[in-house]
């Protein structure tokens, strides 16, 4: 390989003259800071966070590059300090592709299960609304309402039904910290003496009391039978060759942590927001519920044909994901050195991708700033039409495994809910917002909506 | 028409598999193509499988 002298170092954004860089301005306003990046140095452009630079690359031809990139040359695993206290140690956050593939096959993602999870959410939904008053009606707070909900949704889909059951509000909560545990101080020091990371170390430990609770619970019932068998009790009934449990109840509840992780917040999040969104544009809420009368007029069950087309309730929900995506900024660490629209990218920098910023690029989505569910119908199709800057799931070979799980899910809820349930905005529109001082981005609070029971004729 | 795979965004969903069985299957980690030049009769099911691959792995070159 030659040595490339016509590469330039890569411009940095203005600010950052802090201790630590602009990490003060990532907890305050990440998305602010990453379109100056983009407005002011363009495609390629830096930013530093504590000891290190981070290249945000964004627009269609850096982005391919990031994510087309081999895990040899752009590590993940490295890249968030801010998991491993989650997590626990010796559980992966990332694994590698091939690992994914695997996974895939192994778990519950496979498209040929999706018909069993949409019946599955459709009952946990149907739990949940089954406390309101259809003649009073109510409020709920979104956050709360809905992170409680996809607990109980990606426990039962992903470790089952019976552990499900297992569990109540107090794992939500519980699992709430450790989400508000995400402080980028974290590139500092993942371990720093502040409040939601002392919140978040109880948080886990609780977590692990719960699981022992259930795992005792068991271990002291009948043995389980092959039709109840769940994922726990898998995992309890490996044995190290002297008999005693392979799996601690830390690495168990590290592992159950992790396989959540990536589809809670996330899809609770768009859950809100599409609702959020819909109940601002009121036509194309009249315009989903429509679709959604049609398609179940006949008493149809929420199963995954009927939840195949609908082009209606999908392009909101992808619009929902593009204005307000889950994850703002994606990162890598650089293993080998990469080149980028005439850049060098050295070894060792942080290298990001934005949806925040990506998604929102005027030139591939005409009006970027406004709620147009119409942009995802045929023949804009402007997902489709623009894959490495529509990327609120990623894209290439790190596109998020549990993408159509995802969709699949959002779909079962709204059919449950819009169908039955009139909604309302119960605060002034602009005062729904995410709060990013966490690298989990989640609304925030309050976020309260009312529900009333649908009004018949409506 | 002649299907292509871009290996690099084929995460093995199988979705193709349930679209148009017979050009296509699953195995260990990825896609399989079992008929890479199907007849026009499977155009309309190959065509959904390129639709609803959920990574976009898979396109149709017309010959």
């Amino acid at each position: 390989m030659t040595v490339d002298v016509g590469l330039r170092e890569p411009p940095q954004v203005s600010g950052g003259e802090g201790e630590h860089g602009h990490l003060d301005e990532l907890r305050v306003d990440p998305i602010g800071l990453m379109r100056r990046t983009r407005d002011e140095c363009g495609d390629v452009g830096q930013f530093r966070l504590a000891d290190r630079d981070v290249v945000l690359l964004t627009g269609a031809e850096a982005n391919e590059l990031f994510f087309r990139a081999p895990e040899e040359q752009l590590d993940q695993a490295e890249a968030y300090p801010f998991m491993t206290p989650i997590f626990g140690e010796g559980v992966v956050f990332d694994a590698p592709p091939e690992r994914r593939r695997e996974m895939l096959h192994n778990q519950a993602l496979r498209d040929k299960f999706m018909r069993g999870h949409a019946a599955t959410i459709a009952d946990e939904v149907e739990g949940m609304v089954k406390t309101w008053s259809a003649s009073e009606g109510g409020t709920i707070d979104l956050l709360d309402w809905f992170a409680e909900l996809t607990i109980y949704t990606s426990s039962a889909c992903l470790i089952g039904r019976k552990f499900r059951h297992e569990l109540d509000r107090r794992f939500a909560e519980l699992y709430h910290d450790l989400e508000q545990g995400t402080d980028a101080i974290a590139y500092v020091d993942p371990y720093a003496d502040i409040e939601s990371f002392r919140r978040r170390d109880q948080a886990r430990l609780g977590l692990v009391d719960l699981v022992q609770g259930i795992m005792d619970r068991r271990s002291a019932g009948p043995p389980a039978t092959d039709d109840d068998r769940d994922l726990l009790d898998v995992l309890m009934s490996i044995r190290e060759e002297d008999g005693t449990p392979k799996f601690s109840t830390d690495i168990v509840t590290g592992m159950f942590i992790s396989m959540m992780f990536a589809g809670h917040h996330t899809t609770s999040g768009t859950a809100a927001w599409t609702l959020i969104e819909l109940l601002r544009h009121p036509r194309e809420l009249e315009a989903v519920r429509a679709e959604l009368d049609e398609l179940y007029a006949h008493g149809e069950e929420v199963s995954y044909q009927a939840l195949r087309a609908m082009p209606r309730l999908e392009s909101a929900i992808k619009e929902a994901l593009r204005l307000h995506p889950p994850l703002i900024l994606v990162l890598r660490v650089v293993k080998e050195e990469l080149e980028v629209e005439g850049f060098r990218v050295a070894p060792g920098k942080l290298v990001g991708a934005s949806p925040a910023v990506s998604n929102r690029i005027a030139e591939d989505f005409p009006d970027p700033d406004a709620f147009v569910p119409e942009r995802y119908l045929e023949p804009r199709a402007e997902d489709r039409a623009n894959p490495w800057t529509w990327i609120p799931f990623g894209a290439g070979r790190h596109r998020c495994v549990g993408a159509p799980f995802a969709m699949m899910q959002l779909k079962a809820i709204f059919s449950v809910l819009l169908r039955h349930w009139d909604f309302e905005l119960a605060q002034p529109s602009d005062t729904y917002r995410n709060d990013h001082s966490k690298m989990v981005v989640q609304l925030a609070q309050p976020c309260v909506a009312r529900f009333r029971s649908r009004a018949v004729g409506s | 028409m002649r299907i292509v795979v871009d290996r690099d965004l084929c995460q093995g969903h199988g979705v193709c598999e349930s679209e148009a069985e017979g050009v296509f299957t699953v195995s260990k980690n990825a896609v399989v193509v079992l008929d890479e030049t199907p007849p026009e009769t499977l155009r309309a099911q190959v065509e959904a499988a390129v639709k609803f691959c959920p990574t976009h792995a898979l396109r149709i070159e017309e010959d």
